[in-house]
């Protein structure tokens, strides 16, 4: 026999997903869902904002990995709070992962909450956990044919920085082949270019984010 | 992975609620945007169901043109080459409308 369904194969997930989005805005919290490839910066992008910002913003970090605590173990040294996520396996974190956080932090002493997704450029774009937005961190040395290659996760993202900038004089790649594609696939993109080496660029991205923030804040 | 594991357990609690107990075939809406590769979810999708009522069973996946309307002109285009650009008037207000599905349409099952 036939049974017709017409079902979200993500449903469940989705669902989780609302669910934390409710649970962060009664929190009064903007959370960011931070995604790129391994080795692109995620972490390093982390520290620096870190550093920038944490005199102004009560910041916390969940961090995603298949194994190991050495990214949370480095945040932490921030003096900040920094939980550490193990898939065990699996290549994106997804909302029950992230609820399963939530006894790990005062929610009332944050004004915002980034997450490092496991490092991935498919799937953590198709698996939502309640964030406000999606960032991403592309690095110059991965290439610039990734937007093409990849068009999801820079579809999905409302924020694209482009990394390790300081190397571009020893790299095959041209940013604006990067930029160009990128706004081919998502036009409302914002774009900033950075290296976590150098510093170079980091300012204008801790700007933009902080503004982000206080405009999320009812009661800044 | 996942999305093999999520799949299965819609199966099992569809075929639970009809009270059928051999599955055949699914049927399966993909959208080209979707991150879903065809092969891998039907490597994970055999693997998972080896040695249960759901094992041989055909995974049918249609695939699904990545279209959008322009909210300036109004008109309905397919996008091509990942350029999210209206083609008529080349505005980038644009709204996808199908192209991201992760859709299961239909168990065939006994």
């Amino acid at each position: 026999m036939k049974i017709p369904i017409v079902r979200n194969i993500l449903e469940a997930n989705d669902r989780i997903a609302q669910e934390n989005r409710k649970f962060f805005d009664k929190n009064d919290i903007t959370v960011l869902n931070l995604m790129s490839s391994p080795g692109a910066g995620k972490t390093s992008l982390l520290e620096r904002t870190i550093d920038a910002l944490k005199k102004d913003i009560r910041i916390g970090v969940i961090e995603g990995d298949i194994q190991s605590s050495h990214d949370a173990e480095r945040i932490a040294r921030k003096g900040i709070p920094a939980v550490q996520i193990n898939t065990g396996g699996a290549c994106h974190l997804d909302g029950n992962m992230i609820r399963e956080t939530f006894s790990e932090f005062r929610f009332d002493e944050l004004d915002l909450l980034i997450v490092e997704n496991v490092g991935n450029l498919v799937c953590p774009a198709e698996f939502k956990m309640g964030e406000d937005f999606k960032i991403m961190i592309l690095s110059i040395t991965e290439g610039d044919d990734k937007p093409t290659k990849y068009p999801l996760m820079f579809r999905e993202s409302r924020v694209l920085l482009v990394n390790k900038i300081d190397l571009l004089p020893y790299v095959d790649c041209s940013i604006e082949k990067i930029k160009k594609d990128a706004l081919h696939i998502n036009p409302h993109l914002i774009i900033f270019e950075i290296s976590c080496k150098t510093g170079e660029g980091i300012q204008t991205w801790t700007d933009w984010l902080k503004g982000e923030v206080k405009l999320n804040k009812n009661t800044w | 992975m996942s999305i093999a594991e999520s799949l299965i357990l819609i199966i099992k609690e569809e075929m639970a609620k009809h009270d059928v107990h051999v599955l055949k075939s699914v049927k399966l809406e993909i959208g080209k945007l979707s991150a879903v590769v065809p092969a891998s979810l039907l490597f994970c999708f055999s693997i998972m169901t080896k040695g249960t009522n759901l094992e041989g069973a055909e995974l049918i996946m249609e695939m699904i043109p990545l279209k959008a309307t322009c909210t300036v002109c109004g008109e309905t285009f397919e996008i091509i080459d990942h350029t999210f650009i209206c083609p008529h008037c080349e505005s980038r207000d644009i709204e996808t409308i199908a192209g991201q599905e992760l859709t299961i349409v239909e168990i065939h099952a006994s």
